[in-house]
């Protein structure tokens, strides 16, 4: 009995060669290590490694008026999660000794009569001096200590009536606690599936080229369309398992809402996966070696999507050029889309533009790449 | 156009530019038929292949293997020669039986098919014992002849072998040809390239290439008559020694 129909041989062909790519996969168990390890690490690092809010950070107190309302600040900073109160200074030189001994990070600063210029005048001025040879961390420390001493001056003052006050009262949308998880799930999710897909497609391909198997397959009946297609199979899978595994984590471990559409996020993430994998098929049509297919993905597409997908850096304020480029890497695009569909929990209707744009990507590189695909038989 | 002629080659001529890589080449092999294509590199043996299996578009000429047109029906030839490279392309991660399993698959094979095929060979082989182990575990003599059958796993009319024994010993050498009569007897064609003189005595009929052409074609003996030659070697090098391309 032979599999004669072309639709059963299309399927034996197709299966055949699916099956032998899990082989390969899971006979290199290192690689495979670091392809469903490498989110779970990413989303520790970020998550518990890498944040910028600034936890118990020690300051110095210039106090010159010692009265209570200064103690009582004193202590409430002292006692809030972000401050411990390092040292108490007697003069304005000490504030500089202390900082070029990087033993503190932020100075405050109370002239004389605070307390009775806030309870007569009405207004009492605090300074707070910050060490801003790191500037975020300048100003997150300064925003804390203001919101402090905010608080403190609401309390005093919430029993008397002032004649003009403009209270301004903030509210964080979407992301109430600022928590940096927000900003880099998205950002994780875009790397880790550029990376499995773009540079495991295009590194695996090319090895079959290194080795002369390719040659093998395009004398064979396999159409060339057929083997990018089952090449790009196990990959999409994996994939998958990344974007669980990262959700999953992002959800139970970070605490990160998913207030849109669970099914349109998987999609989209499913989209970005196959423009992913078109890119890599595409790298691996230009490059000659291993090395090469790597070295174009990792500088071709790791770096733009790690610095100009808005990711670490916001694009508004990169120079016109650089927001060009930006706009051509597709993780920016994927990135807004997660970012849109998870935490503000917009639906397709608002993301349409951006959907669009990745599934032209896809259908461009995929053209590419097949096209310079057919280009080596002839 | 005579049946029993599997390969039928006029006038075909592959350029690079202003190079012309093959200049012109006709002959026949007929079915069954150990066809050697001798050549020293750079003359142009392995472009004429590689037009031939369909991997390459030649700029003129006309051809027919297995019957059909090397133009117009690429896909049916495919499906009816067997290629084994230079370079050894059996996958090293992949068992012998999972090597088989991939390739008759992409052949289309059926799953009976393959089962059956599989075993033959590997009795054939006396490799049954080695059928689950990892091809990259096997002594390369060993691979050698395994890929030669992986070749020929399909049942194809033609196999063409791009200098198949390079590197191997001539024991295994040896085996190897006795695997390649045993094809033939079959049935099979085998359109081969080689470097070894001995191995062109083995040959029905040899065509030796020199700068794109080809200069000689006839069976070993005539051929050494003709020449005046001793040897195969010698008569390679009456040919080769006209050559005027340099080697790049």
């Amino acid at each position: 009995m032979r599999a004669n129909s072309p639709f059963s041989i299309l399927n034996s062909q197709f299966f055949a060669f699916i099956k032998k790519e899990f082989f390969h996969i899971w006979r290199d168990k290192s690689t495979l290590f670091i392809l469903l390890g490498m989110p779970v690490a990413q989303i520790i690092i970020f998550g518990f490694a890498l944040t910028n809010e600034v936890k118990n950070a020690k300051f110095a107190v210039l106090d010159q008026s010692k009265d209570v309302a200064t103690q009582q600040l004193i202590t409430e900073m002292d006692a809030s999660r972000y401050f411990d109160l390092s040292k108490n200074l007697t003069s304005y030189k000490q504030i500089e000794e202390e900082f070029k001994k990087g033993t503190v990070k932020l100075a405050v600063v109370f002239p004389p009569n605070f307390n009775e210029d806030l309870q007569h005048f009405n207004k009492a001025q605090v300074q707070l001096v910050a060490d801003a040879s790191d500037p975020n961390v300048a100003n997150t420390l300064t925003n804390y200590a203001s919101n402090i001493i905010g608080d403190y001056q609401k309390r005093v003052t919430g029993n008397r009536e002032l004649p003009y006050t403009i209270t301004t009262e903030m509210r964080m949308l979407y992301n109430p606690q600022l928590k940096g998880a927000f900003n880099f799930v998205p950002g994780v999710m875009a790397m880790v599936l550029l990376l499995v897909c773009t540079m495991m497609t295009a590194i695996t391909i090319v090895k079959e080229k290194e080795m002369g198997t390719m040659e093998i397959m395009l004398v064979s009946p396999m159409r060339p369309q057929l083997v990018v297609f089952a090449k790009a199979v196990p990959y999409l899978l994996l994939s998958i398992i990344n974007i669980s595994t990262i959700l999953l984590l992002s959800y139970f471990v970070l605490e990160m809402p998913i207030n849109g559409s669970l099914v349109l996020l998987v999609g989209e993430s499913i989209l970005f996966t196959l423009v992913s994998l078109s890119l890599g098929l595409l790298i691996s049509a230009g490059a000659a070696s291993q090395q090469a297919a790597m070295f174009i993905s990792l500088i071709a597409l790791f770096l733009p999507t790690i610095m100009l997908s808005g990711f670490m850096f916001p694009v508004e304020n990169m120079p016109i050029p650089m927001q060009v480029v930006s706009k051509i890497a597709p993780a920016s695009w994927y990135y807004s889309i997660v970012k849109s569909v998870m935490i503000k929990g917009i639906g397709l209707h608002a993301i349409w533009k951006e959907t669009l744009v990745l599934a032209g990507m896809m259908v461009f590189f995929l053209t590419l790449a097949i096209k310079k695909f057919k280009i080596r038989l002839a | 156009m005579p049946a029993d002629k599997v390969i039928l080659v006029e006038g075909l001529t592959k350029r690079f530019g202003d190079f012309t890589a093959v200049d012109h080449i006709s002959f026949e092999v007929s079915r069954g038929e150990i066809f050697g294509f001798l050549g020293a590199n750079g003359a142009g043996k392995t472009t004429a292949m590689r037009m031939l299996c369909g991997l390459s578009m030649p700029s003129s000429g006309k051809a027919r293997v297995a019957g059909f047109d090397i133009y117009k029906e690429n896909e049916k030839i495919k499906k009816n020669i067997g290629y084994m490279s230079q370079k050894f392309s059996l996958y090293d991660d992949l068992t012998v039986k999972e090597n088989m399993r991939f390739y008759g698959g992409i052949y289309g094979k059926s799953d009976v098919f393959i089962k059956d095929k599989t075993k033959t060979i590997l009795e054939q082989l006396h490799l049954t014992a080695e059928g689950d182990k990892l091809v990259g575990s096997l002594p390369l003599g060993w691979k050698q002849k395994l890929a030669f059958s992986v070749a020929i796993f399909h049942e194809p009319e033609i196999v063409f072998l791009d200098e198949p024994t390079g590197g191997v010993d001539p024991v295994t050498r040896r085996e190897f040809w006795n695997l390649i009569y045993e094809a033939s007897a079959s049935g099979i064609t085998v359109f081969v390239t080689t470097h070894y003189m001995d191995e062109a005595e083995y040959c029905k009929r040899v065509s030796i290439m020199v700068d794109g052409r080809i200069d000689a074609l006839d069976t070993p003996a005539n051929l050494k008559l003709i020449l005046g030659a001793e040897s195969m070697d010698e008569v390679f090098l009456k040919l080769a020694r006209k050559a005027t391309r340099v080697e790049s």
